[in-house]
């Protein structure tokens, strides 16, 4: 790697206190939880080594069950994440249809409303009273178990997390060089063939990173299956070991262990396959795969399948709407009534919960936004010993789930006071917001070295050659250039700081302290909080939709103000 | 193998409402080394992935063998096709990638191992089959690219800017080997490229292309000395263009006159109106320089002398090129260089020689 700038930049005194303020944190608040509740789940009572702690969770039948229903419902749910975004990838990249806008705009949106909440509305409409279910009895006489046990998780995860897919294997379909199919063509290969041989195998990289993300996320996930009532899987078990046996109770910690353990095993085996195979072929003046007008019965075909997905994707959106306004809503396909009574209580009740999330989100995306910066800027542009680690460390916390790290920061602080009063740390929202920050550390920090990256050193050795100092360079150059990259890191950070629910759970010692994600989840336990729950939660998609709108308009005028500096003719 | 020849009849072809190739007609000889040029833009590109079936005229046809091939899918059409970026495929080996087209075909496994490792051979990369592309040096990629498409023996050869990818001490070695292997296997080949030297060094003919229309055909040689418009003039080489003023024709000859150089007696360009504005053309190297104190008698005689200034000089080594300006004239000027010679400074007043027999009108 290029390391501009100055003889020793890596001893400069600046960058040395840069970095260790930085290890400092991350070191802190979460190598030192985390590491916490891996030596828990192999210490014995009396302090020694054992792994006996795992053989006690193989040897209970309801832990191994969990388990594997774990193990079920993440590989199904990748499964049918894939049935939906694969199709729907390939339509945007090869064929020439005004669905593409469509598919791009369906590819964020069940992103932008946390599992859990949606998990609500899809039982209205795909339970087994629900509205669909209804209409099926009404008029056809049978029901569909779509929202079931089990299945109901992988039904609810897949429709949430299938833009994963959609969006890495998008991404790597357009990167694929059209002169890779020309060149296939020209040797005489065409249709499926072409598919298997040439295009498939060369966006492989891209299905496998979303694939193993969504395994990832759904393994981890401890919302959806709480709210759905499936407790016997491994999240809901160790939130309830912790919650209901205790602290010292050891399952919870193998548990902890065994969701990390898998988390990196699937980023592992992604990237050991990857490894070696950056397939993007797109090369400057090359350009992408042909696109194909489709047949008028293949238009048909595409679009139905088109607005079917649509329609599936944007059914929890639809049925929290409703469901916010509705009056009654029960064994019927629609609300019997409506109100605005919902909002009012919500408004009532809750403004304390809207302002909690903006506190904690802001503050945790403003540390993830500095801590990004700081890291970027000691990797790509100093010669730091060991300054990958950072980026490694900070990454690692993407395997690591909320409700581990929340028992990691009880466990560790237990006990520890503010400076100067008796208030015990972990019964403040500092807590909170110090997970939020080290768990979304790796978006921020990830748009940052991408900002950075695509900045030419030649613009600060210019600035250099000028007179600046580093730190001057960096504030009249650097910093104002990545300035959308920054932004967009922080609106990522802040959106889905603002979704989660797994290490809130655990976090939150008083009502007064609750975020919104913890007041949606509140509300949903009881029938009747449904209609404010539900209100609740079209505040929060408002919020975090408003935030994504915001982010894509920065980035994309950013990057429209960068690009005539790199476009040559 | 049998060398066939390759046609174009009045290809029209726009894409939108942009014409990129205008009634172009080409006729491209069995196992001939043909090179289109011209700059980014005129449809050189184009034409060629017409012939590959990539794109589809409007009107016309393309003929390979004198068959009509318009209606042909790519993968049908046997016309080998190396691109730009020789898109070789990462995911398989070099092996694989050469091996791709005859598995296409359902060669059986025997004959496809020979014809892949002789094809290898040939490119001199048969230790290197099990690597990847991405461990290969530019100059490697160029030569499996190669190797995958000579392997299926298609009975034309399309190259694609083929060497803009390499640095230039390998360019003009990949040159030699392109063209020795051409000449091996009597391959009809079709070369594009925007490098005049490139085309001048390894085609037999040549067509010159700008802006979809088809400027000029002929060996390099023939397009070098007469060009037959400015554009080709200027494509093609450095010329020096003089505006001229038409006095009278007469025998065949046209006089005429330039301002502030003399009047001249030369053939009339080759499709001439006998009205419109002319120019008078010569090559750099067309101009003796002399310096301003050389007495009449030390001259060359069939040189026409003028007085000049010199503005600027690039010493290139073989040769020094000098601007000078001649009264309104700013001519570029090739001076053979020799150890001790000192070169003109600029600002010094020199005498230019005009090597009349090197003289040629063209329409403006």
């Amino acid at each position: 790697m290029r390391t501009p700038l100055g003889e020793h930049p890596g001893t400069s005194p600046g960058a040395l206190a840069a970095g260790a303020l930085v290890l400092a944190f991350l070191l802190l608040f979460f190598v030192l939880p985390v590491g916490r509740v891996f030596i828990t789940a192999f210490l014995d009572s009396d302090g020694s080594f054992t792994l006996g702690h795992f053989s006690a969770f193989f040897n209970q039948g309801l832990m191994r069950e969990a388990f594997f229903n774990s193990l079920y419902v993440a590989v199904m749910a990748a499964v049918f994440a894939a049935l939906i975004a694969v199709p729907l990838a390939y339509f945007t990249v090869r064929f020439e249809f005004r669905g593409a806008l469509l598919i791009q705009t369906l590819g964020v949106l069940p992103l932008i409303m946390p599992p859990f909440v949606g998990a609500v509305a899809l039982q209205l409409i795909f339970g087994r009273s629900g509205s669909i279910n209804l209409l099926l009895q009404q008029h056809l006489g049978f029901s569909l178990p779509i929202m079931e046990g089990l299945n109901g998780v992988v039904f609810v995860e897949a429709i949430h997390y299938f833009p994963f897919i959609l969006m890495n294997l998008t991404v790597a379909l357009r990167n694929i060089d059209g002169a890779m199919e020309e060149a296939a063509q020209n040797l005489g290969c065409t249709g499926w063939r072409l598919f298997w041989r040439v295009v498939f195998p060369l966006a492989a990289p891209g299905f496998v990173a979303g694939a193993s993300l969504v395994f990832v996320k759904v393994f981890d996930d401890l919302g959806t299956p709480l709210v759905m009532g499936q407790t016997n899987l491994l999240a809901p078990q160790a939130y309830l070991r912790i919650t209901q046996v205790g602290l010292e109770d050891p399952l919870g910690y193998v548990i902890s262990v065994i969701m990390i353990a898998f988390s990196i095993g699937a980023m592992a085996l992604s990237a050991l396959s990857l490894k070696g195979r950056d397939y993007s072929t797109l090369q400057k003046g090359g350009g992408s795969l042909q696109r194909r007008r489709l047949s008028a019965w293949a238009g048909v075909a595409a679009y139905g399948w088109i607005v079917a997905v649509l329609l599936l994707t944007l059914s929890p959106h639809i049925g929290v709407l409703l469901l916010s306004f509705a009056k009654v809503w029960s064994f019927s396909p629609l609300p019997d009534a409506y109100t605005l009574a919902h909002y009012a209580t919500v408004f009532a009740d809750s403004s304390g919960m809207v302002k909690n999330t903006l506190l904690y989100c802001g503050l945790a995306a403003g540390l993830d936004v500095v801590l990004g910066v700081s890291i970027a800027y000691l990797m790509l542009r100093t010669r730091l010993p060991a300054r990958q680690w950072l980026d490694w460390i900070a990454t690692a916390s993407l395997a690591v789930p909320g409700i581990v790290l929340a028992i990691g920061y009880l466990r560790v602080f237990k006990g520890v006071t503010l400076p100067g009063t008796d208030v015990l740390l972990t019964s403040t929202w500092v807590m909170i917001m110090l997970a939020y920050a080290v768990r979304r550390l790796p978006y921020a920090l990830r748009s940052c070295v991408a900002a950075l990256q695509q900045l030419h050193v030649n613009l600060e050795e210019a600035a250099h050659s000028l007179g600046a100092t580093r730190l001057r360079t960096v504030r009249r150059v650097v910093l104002p250039l990545m300035g959308g990259g920054i932004l967009a890191g922080f609106v990522t950070s802040f959106i889905t700081a603002a979704v989660e629910l797994s290490a809130t759970i655990l976090l939150v010692s008083a009502d007064s302290q609750a975020p919104m994600s913890y007041g949606i989840y509140l509300y949903m336990q009881s029938i009747a909080g449904r209609g404010p729950g539900a209100a609740l939660g079209v505040l929060a998609i408002g919020v975090v939709a408003l935030g994504t709108w915001l982010s894509h308009r920065v980035v994309d005028r950013s990057a429209r103000m960068t690009q005539p500096m790199k476009a040559s003719p | 193998m049998k060398k066939v020849s390759v046609q174009c009849r009045n290809v029209r072809l726009a894409y939108g409402s942009t014409p990129v190739l205008k009634d172009v007609s080409l006729d491209i000889q069995p196992g001939e080394f043909f090179a289109l040029l011209g700059p980014s833009g005129s449809g050189k590109s184009t034409l060629l992935r017409l012939v590959a079936g990539f794109n589809r005229q409007q009107h016309g046809q393309v003929l390979v063998d004198g068959r009509d091939i318009g209606g042909l899918p790519p993968w049908q059409r046997n016309v080998g096709m190396v691109f730009q970026n020789y898109a070789l495929w990462p995911h398989m080996t070099v092996w694989d990638n050469v091996a791709f087209g005859l598995v296409e075909r359902k060669v059986a496994k025997p004959t496809l191992q020979t014809r892949v490792a002789a094809a290898l051979d040939l490119v001199g990369l048969g230790a290197l089959a099990q690597r990847r592309p991405s461990q290969l040096s530019g100059g490697q990629q160029q030569r499996v690219a190669l190797a995958r498409t000579i392997v299926i023996e298609p009975q034309v050869l399309l190259l694609d800017e083929p060497l803009s990818n390499l640095d230039k001490t390998l360019r003009v070695q990949m040159r030699q080997e392109l063209l020795a292997m051409q000449r091996r296997l009597g391959l009809t080949t079709i070369f594009v490229t925007h490098d005049q030297e490139e085309a001048m060094t390894t085609a037999d003919r040549m067509a010159v292309l700008d802006h979809g229309v088809v400027q000029q055909v002929g060996t390099p040689t023939a397009l070098y000395d007469t060009p037959a418009n400015t554009f080709v003039a200027g494509f093609v080489g450095t010329m020096n263009m003089l505006p001229a003023q038409r006095l009278a024709a007469a025998a065949g000859l046209l006089r005429c006159s330039v301002d502030g150089v003399g009047d001249f007696e030369l053939p009339p360009p080759a499709q001439d109106s006998g009205a419109g504005a002319l120019l008078l053309s010569f090559r750099p190297h067309a101009l003796q320089v002399a310096a301003a104190d050389i007495e009449a008698s030390q001259r060359s005689p069939q040189c026409l002398w003028l007085r000049g200034l010199v503005e600027a000089s690039e010493f290139l080594g073989e040769v020094t090129r000098y601007r000078v300006r001649v009264g309104p004239h700013a001519l570029a000027v090739d001076h053979p260089h020799r150890a001790g010679h000192p070169l003109h400074a600029p600002g010094s007043s020199v005498q230019l020689g005009l090597d009349l027999a090197q003289l040629r009108l063209l329409n403006a």
